[in-house]
């Protein structure tokens, strides 16, 4: 076959920041096919420098609209490592709600404002409204619940307040948390209509396949969000969280103002399915439920999926809220006091699961409580050579389609990744390679 | 029936929180939809279209490529509207500009050759307003999606938006709140601008000022506050650095 054509897309849409898509292709063969990562750099370390460790998270949760809770507990739990501080147990069930409400929030924004529209054949959510009406609504309903929710535990969703060193400058009322827990009660059935809508259309996810290394947190005692050791399909559990440059090992790339990362192979891939591919056994029944509608079990090596895997952690957190809540009202609320800690100097690092997989914050701070050093990875940087990777493989594979088409499956590979490009792009510590 | 303004969204180096407030509309954008046609918006849709009266954009200006976009969207906009704090006033992201960028750059990307590589040609961060005018300002880290929608209502009404010029601890002590300052707290609250209806201390954390600094003469009215706690406007304004970092003038709006 012999043909030449080009697939340039500039700041792929329906992908939080800007991205590139580079392919041309002469005489049917691969010129050049590049994944650009061209989003500014924003330089996050240079503004920790000299912070005091309060100011910490408030400036760090603004790397990232969409996951700033999961920055704002990464950042609490490296201050609260480095300060020695033990949180509460209320406090812990707390944050433990704040990640599910970050995760429900984020997967099903992805799934219904982001994904869907190619699934369905449009270009955005808003032809949806007229067309399917009812989805849209019950979307609608699922996104401001998990942002209520969100509200309700954080004070807000994007750049939450009520989160503070050493616990919660303010709590939900019980009351606030039944009505919280009624609303996700009727969620579940809405949960059920969505996955069975994504069902309907799921011919439309491209049966692509790569093997490649899954690495997320994982845990003895449930399905690792808020605290685990880091874990890889490839090669096990690897128990020295402070040691985690071990395995996420950076380096940079003249075409990307994020930098790239891998492990045991070339690249490696984070977020819900590297999280269902490890801990797939400790999700909720009904959350396996949904996994064995479309199909889906470990290890699973097509990126498409993710979408997937979404939803059924949407499913999950619901069920965990749930009896988070329930553990809550039992004990009742403690209107406690954030624990102040006693300021000395040392590093602390913070390993969290966010919607698209894990970060970690590394803080060191002096005796007076200031940060000398900070290192942030994030999900996405994670991803971006897995995504290129994957590029190499699909192209070939769907070359007798029509340019327009390649260019769509490109795009649509992009956004499974749910990539968070404004996060990705700020770093420290280079290797090189 | 005239024509509804056609709106087109678009974002620099930030975290796009301020957009996503607009997506947390959730079904009121459908409200805002039957009075502008949005043609444009990167984040949740692929449709694209160059023709536009109202831009609305996000972010701050970190490079030459970033400056020459927008003013490409300057001169294709009748009206620019910046959005949120890194638009309006560079928020978090100046306060690397207290650093030179070699050296910021240096610590990110250590020795990497980046010479002639337009992707890391970075200069200290501008605000929107630095690089061309603007006609109106959204402020907050993030927005508030209320005062987004009474903003761009106004608008495209052809009205002038009103924006508050009077201190949070107005709207703070409308909630009833106890004074972060009474409880053993550094609030910027006095000099900065209201219009958050005061939501960090009405979750009890101190204001951090992410909507910009009041003129010396508005702060009057919290001038018993500044004097219990022998504060001056200057004291306070001393200590606003995350947000407001080397700014010299109190306010853009004068």
């Amino acid at each position: 076959m012999s043909k030449d054509f080009s697939v340039h897309v500039e700041h792929v849409t329906r992908v939080e920041g800007h991205g590139n898509i580079i392919l041309d292709v002469k005489n049917g063969r691969i010129e050049k096919l590049q994944w650009n990562v061209v989003e500014a750099p924003r330089f996050f370390e240079a503004m920790l420098r000299g912070q005091h460790y309060n100011e910490l998270r408030p400036i760090t949760s603004r790397i990232c609209g969409i996951c700033s809770i999961g920055h704002s507990l990464a950042s609490l739990k490296a201050t609260e490592d480095a300060l020695g501080v033990k949180i509460t147990k209320q406090t812990e069930m707390l944050r433990r709600l704040a990640i599910h409400a970050e995760n429900m929030q984020s997967h099903i924004l992805h799934i219904g404002y982001l994904v869907a529209p190619d699934l369905f054949g449009v270009g955005s959510v808003f032809p949806m409204v007229g067309t399917h009406t009812e989805a849209v609504l019950k979307i609608v309903k699922l996104h401001r619940l998990a942002n209520e929710m969100s509200d309700l535990i954080c004070g807000r969703t994007i750049h939450p307040i009520r989160m503070v060193v050493g616990g919660f400058s303010m709590h939900p009322t019980e009351k606030q948390l039944v009505q919280l827990k009624n609303r996700l009660l009727e969620a579940q059935e809405l949960t059920k209509e969505i996955a069975s809508l994504v069902q309907s259309v799921g011919d439309k996810l491209p049966a692509f396949t790569r093997e490649t290394e899954y690495i997320g947190l994982t845990s003895d005692s449930e399905y690792a969000l808020y605290d685990g050791k880091i874990a890889s399909t490839d090669t096990g559990v690897h128990p020295a969280y402070r040691d985690y440059k071990e395995i996420m090992e950076e380096y940079f790339v003249p075409h990307s103002t994020a930098k790239y990362a891998k492990h045991a192979r070339e690249s490696y891939m984070v977020g819900a399915l590297a999280r269902f591919n490890l801990n797939s056994k400790q999700l909720h029944p009904d959350a396996q439920d949904v996994a064995h509608m479309f199909g889906l079990k470990p290890i699973n090596y097509n990126p498409f999926m993710n979408t997937i895997a979404q939803l059924v952690e949407f499913t999950h957190s619901i069920q965990d809220s749930l009896s988070l809540i329930d553990s809550l009202l039992d004990q009742g609320i403690k209107q406690e006091k954030p624990i102040r800690p006693a300021v000395k100097a040392g590093r602390g690092v913070g390993l969290v699961e966010v919607p698209r997989g894990i970060l970690v914050h590394d803080y060191t701070l002096n005796s007076k409580g200031y940060c000398t050093k900070a290192n942030c990875i994030i999900p996405t940087n994670q991803n971006h050579a897995n995504i290129q990777l994957d590029m190499e493989k699909l192209v070939p594979e769907i070359m007798n389609k029509s340019p327009k088409e390649i260019e769509l499956t490109l795009e649509m590979l992009v956004r499974a990744y749910d990539p968070c490009i404004s996060c990705s792009t700020h770093y420290l510590d280079v290797i090189f390679v | 029936m005239k024509q509804k303004p056609r709106v087109a969204v678009f974002d620099f180096a930030d975290c796009e929180g301020c957009e996503l407030e607009i997506a947390d509309l959730e079904e009121e954008i459908l409200d805002l939809i039957s009075l502008v046609d949005i043609v444009s918006f990167r984040e949740v849709m692929k449709e694209h279209s160059d023709t536009y009266d109202i831009a609305i954009v996000e972010g701050s200006i970190m490079r030459p490529m970033d400056e020459q976009r927008l003013r490409g969207i300057r001169s294709r906009a009748k009206i620019l509207i910046a959005l949120g704090a890194c638009a309006t006033m560079g928020g978090v992201n100046k306060i690397r500009n207290q650093w030179m960028p070699d050296e910021v750059k240096k610590d990110v990307y250590g020795d990497a050759n980046l010479k002639g590589n337009e992707l890391f040609d970075v200069f200290q961060t501008k605000a929107i307003n630095e690089v061309v005018p603007v006609d109106y300002y959204i402020y907050g880290c993030p927005i508030d999606r209320d005062e987004f929608k009474s903003v761009i209502t106004a608008i495209a009404l052809g009205k002038k938006p009103e924006i508050p010029r009077y201190p949070v601890c107005v709207e703070c002590k409308k909630n009833e709140n106890i004074c972060q300052f009474e409880l053993g707290a550094f609030c910027l609250g006095p000099i900065t601008r209201a219009g958050c209806k005061a939501i960090c201390p009405t979750h009890n954390s101190p204001c951090e000022g992410c909507r910009g600094l009041i003129k010396k003469q508005e702060a009057d009215c919290v001038k018993a506050v500044l004097e219990r706690y022998k504060l001056s406007y200057e004291d306070i304004r001393r200590r606003c650095t995350m947000y407001n970092y080397g700014r010299k003038e109190c306010s853009y709006d004068e």
